[in-house]
């Protein structure tokens, strides 16, 4: 299993990092989105993976009894989704105002900040 | 979308999620749900209306544009932060009355914090799907 | 030792940022509440800064949580020097938004979001967690995102997509990190780290990961290879934002470098040489960027980047004097820099242009405002009794004390080349004739008295307090070799967090 997700981390970064260095704006986003999500798998193989009992303390409990999962990672990972949504919405209705204004998903085309002295 | 199902099945499941949503928000303190979740819910039931329905006709059921979910939402969870401090216990500490309520259960700061989590989840959830949205078409 | 003040500068601006979000259209009252509320979280800060410098560390565990488990704010002397400087930096730039952005931009909410990156800067300040510190990393970029992006023309959004794609990719490489460091110890709390850290064996893997935060934090505090996306995009938004940005926002990228690499990871050699050679080689690309520029805000983006590397070089060279620098310098860059841009919002609203070839005879029509932008221009290149010669002359002396010639020679030159900058920038904007153009308008002229002050109070109140860092320089001294010390031994800050009992093989350095 960690193997697997080893594998799975490693080819979603390098997927993201190779889209990213594409010249399509769309390109762009989905490698962002591949990056994102390659880091909080990281966070869930690297927090140990237990085959336990999901953190929540039973009724008739005080503690949590018998072998459980690390609820840390999972808070984490929750808390880095919810950023990332975020993010990447905000991305997403950047690029189709950057779309509106200069007409292509180039992003070579994107240089007048640049070459202006 | 014009679909005869979409519509009417629509029409029944808004009050369902919605129920459904306060639902996962008043169990989430101790189980899982809690204000986030509850908030998703609630955010894709008026997608679900607005689909079926058109979106001038979801915004015309919400009264308010859901932005103004955000700030009410905020201010709740702020000021369920700061309510403790007023009795001299550290910011955001859970501070709980000890009467159960029926249904709802123990009433306390935690409670207004994941109250105030569901207005801003689904402020700022039907912000952005409804701007991106409208910018399609 | 525990308090719930810390809070109280967080909590102060979240409060401005939510009541500006209720008044959302209405102008007047926006502009009215952000000064207000800058002014309240400055008082806050103080108040803050003062307590912090009797007690020493003043901690907080939100919601009584104990200290690894919670999560934990602190104030040291350095966090409570930076929430101090950001709230002066903010209400100068709040007070100059009231007439320096537009009332569309306004109507599109600039302050609730300017508020709210204020907020993310004094979370990021006081968070002693570093998942916390991650989250408000978070909140800085989103707002500053939304700020670059506000009501922009073509070149803005071309700048904004830049600096979006890399922020992301900063905090990505950030993220990864975390996950490598908890996966290490299982913990996130920075002292308990701290004290994790040292009985871990596998000493490679604390290095890469280091180098992880490394990466993150240098393409945030824009770094030598990592610098591109700041001069293409901090020219393009309005002067107040620029002004925000240049101040605060790379700063908070060095402060978490500092702050990581002198509480969690000790860098050994091999790290600090890479510190000193970057170091020296964003001084130069940023000193010859600067050289090339004819557009004066693009020539102070150049500069920020140059300047990075004054800070970075403190750290490469990691005795207590050069970190003392470091902070000396950390505390003149963040008030001069947003200073600068303030000073080039205002000459563009006089001349309406930033190009040199079309600036000229501010001197001859402005006397008063030019000596003004006269103190600012040259205590950033350190002329002796203003405030950036001080900190030159601790990193210089450190560099003999270290052996690092590279870094010296990369720092003389850099000060040179800015020298140089700088003064091409004043004989041309201020002594050279104004240049025959058709239509040149003056903005500022036809402003009523009170716009002009909410314009220039602001630049005279930075310019004061650049002035009083100079003149009052041994005061700043103190402090910076206290915050030094105080980084280099962080037993005290690991005890104060934890407890004293809790402690079971303290790292010392």
């Amino acid at each position: 299993m960690e193997l697997l997700l080893l594998i799975l981390v490693g080819v979603l970064y390098a997927t993201g990092i190779f889209m990213m260095l594409r010249r399509s704006m769309v390109k762009l986003l989905i490698g962002l989105i591949l990056l994102g999500n390659g880091a909080n798998m990281l966070i869930f193989l690297l927090g140990g993976i237990t085959r336990g009992k999901p953190p929540i303390i039973g009724d008739a409990d005080k503690v949590l009894t018998g072998i459980y999962a690390d609820p840390v990672p999972q808070s984490l990972i929750l808390t880095a989704i919810v950023i990332s949504f975020g993010l990447q919405s905000f991305a997403i209705v950047l690029l189709k105002r950057v779309h509106a204004l200069i007409q292509t998903d180039d992003l070579n085309d994107l240089n007048t900040p640049d070459t202006s002295i | 979308m014009k679909s005869i199902i979409l519509k009417t099945a629509s029409n029944y499941l808004l009050p369902l999620l919605l129920l459904f949503a306060v639902f996962i928000l008043l169990r989430g303190h101790y189980k899982p749900g809690g204000g986030f979740v509850g908030g998703l819910i609630a955010s894709i039931a008026f997608v679900l209306h607005s689909f079926a329905n058109g979106l001038q006709n979801t915004r015309k059921l919400l009264r308010y544009p859901p932005g103004a979910f955000i700030p009410v939402g905020l201010a709740i969870s702020l000021l369920s932060g700061l309510a403790p401090m007023l009795i001299g216990k550290p910011f955001m500490s859970g501070e709980w009355l000890s009467v159960q309520v029926p249904i709802i259960g123990l009433i306390g700061t935690p409670l207004f914090f994941d109250i105030g989590v569901f207005f801003v989840v689904i402020g700022v959830t039907l912000t952005i799907l409804f701007t991106i949205s409208e910018s399609i078409l | 030792m525990i308090d719930r003040y810390i809070i109280l500068p967080i909590i102060a601006q979240m409060f401005t940022a939510v009541l500006l979000i209720f008044f959302w259209r209405k102008v007047v009252v926006q502009r009215i509440i952000s000064v207000l509320g800058s002014l309240v979280v400055l008082v806050l800060s103080i108040g803050l800064f003062s307590k912090t410098w009797h007690w020493g560390y003043l901690v907080m565990q939100a919601g009584n949580w104990k200290a690894p488990f919670g999560i934990t704010f602190v104030s040291d002397a350095f966090s409570s020097t930076m929430v101090l400087l950001t709230g002066f930096s903010g209400l100068a730039v709040s007070m100059y938004s009231t007439v320096g952005i537009s009332r569309q931009r306004i109507q599109y909410g600039f302050f609730p979001i300017f508020h709210f990156l204020l907020l993310g800067l004094n979370g990021a300040f006081l968070a002693g967690d570093i998942f916390n510190l991650y989250v408000w990393f978070e909140v800085i970029i989103i707002s500053s995102f939304v700020l670059m992006t506000l009501g922009g023309k073509k070149p803005q959004v071309e700048g904004g997509i830049k600096y979006v794609t890399l922020n992301l990719l900063a905090s990505v490489m950030f993220l990864t990190a975390i996950a490598i460091l908890y996966g290490l110890t299982g913990s996130l709390n920075m002292a308990d780290l701290s004290l994790k850290m040292a009985t871990i064996h596998n000493k490679g893997l604390i290095g890469v990961t280091g180098l992880l935060f490394f990466i993150g934090f240098g393409i945030k505090s824009a770094v030598f290879p990592l610098y591109f996306w700041l001069p293409s995009s901090y020219h393009t938004p309005p002067s107040a934002i620029a002004a925000i940005f240049g101040g605060l926002l790379t700063k908070v990228g060095i402060y978490a470098l500092i702050r990581v690499y002198t509480l969690i990871f000790i860098p050994d050699t091999f790290t600090k040489n890479i510190f000193l050679i970057i170091a020296s080689l964003t001084l130069l690309t940023g000193a010859f960027g600067a050289l090339t520029k004819r557009n004066m805000r693009m020539m102070f983006s150049y500069l920020i980047v140059c300047h990075i590397g004054y800070l970075l070089g403190g750290l490469g060279m990691y005795t207590t004097l050069a970190l003392a620098g470091t902070i000396f310098y950390l505390i003149h860059d963040i008030i001069v820099k947003t200073t600068l841009f303030l000073v080039s919002g205002l000459i563009y609203k006089i001349r309406g242009t930033m190009n040199m070839d079309e600036l000229g005879g501010l001197y001859e029509d402005y006397p008063k405002l030019s000596l003004l932008m006269a103190i600012v221009f040259f205590s950033l290149v350190g002329i002796p009794p203003l405030s950036g010669f001080w900190p030159k002359i601790y990193l210089f002396r450190e560099t003999f004390t270290t052996h690092s010639w590279y870094l010296l020679v990369a720092m003389i030159l850099a000060s040179l080349l800015t020298l140089y900058v700088i003064a091409k920038m004043w004989g041309d904007v201020f002594w050279k004739k104004k240049p025959a153009i058709e239509k040149s308008t003056d903005d500022f002229a036809a402003m009523n008295w009170r716009s002009k002050f909410m314009l220039v109070a602001p630049i005279a109140l930075l310019v004061f307090i650049s002035l009083y860092i100079g003149f009052c320089a041994e005061r700043i001294n103190v402090l910076s070799e206290r915050i030094a010390n105080d980084l280099l031994h962080p037993k005290p800050y690991i005890e104060a967090v934890m407890g004293p009992k809790e402690i079971i093989s303290p790292q010392s350095n």
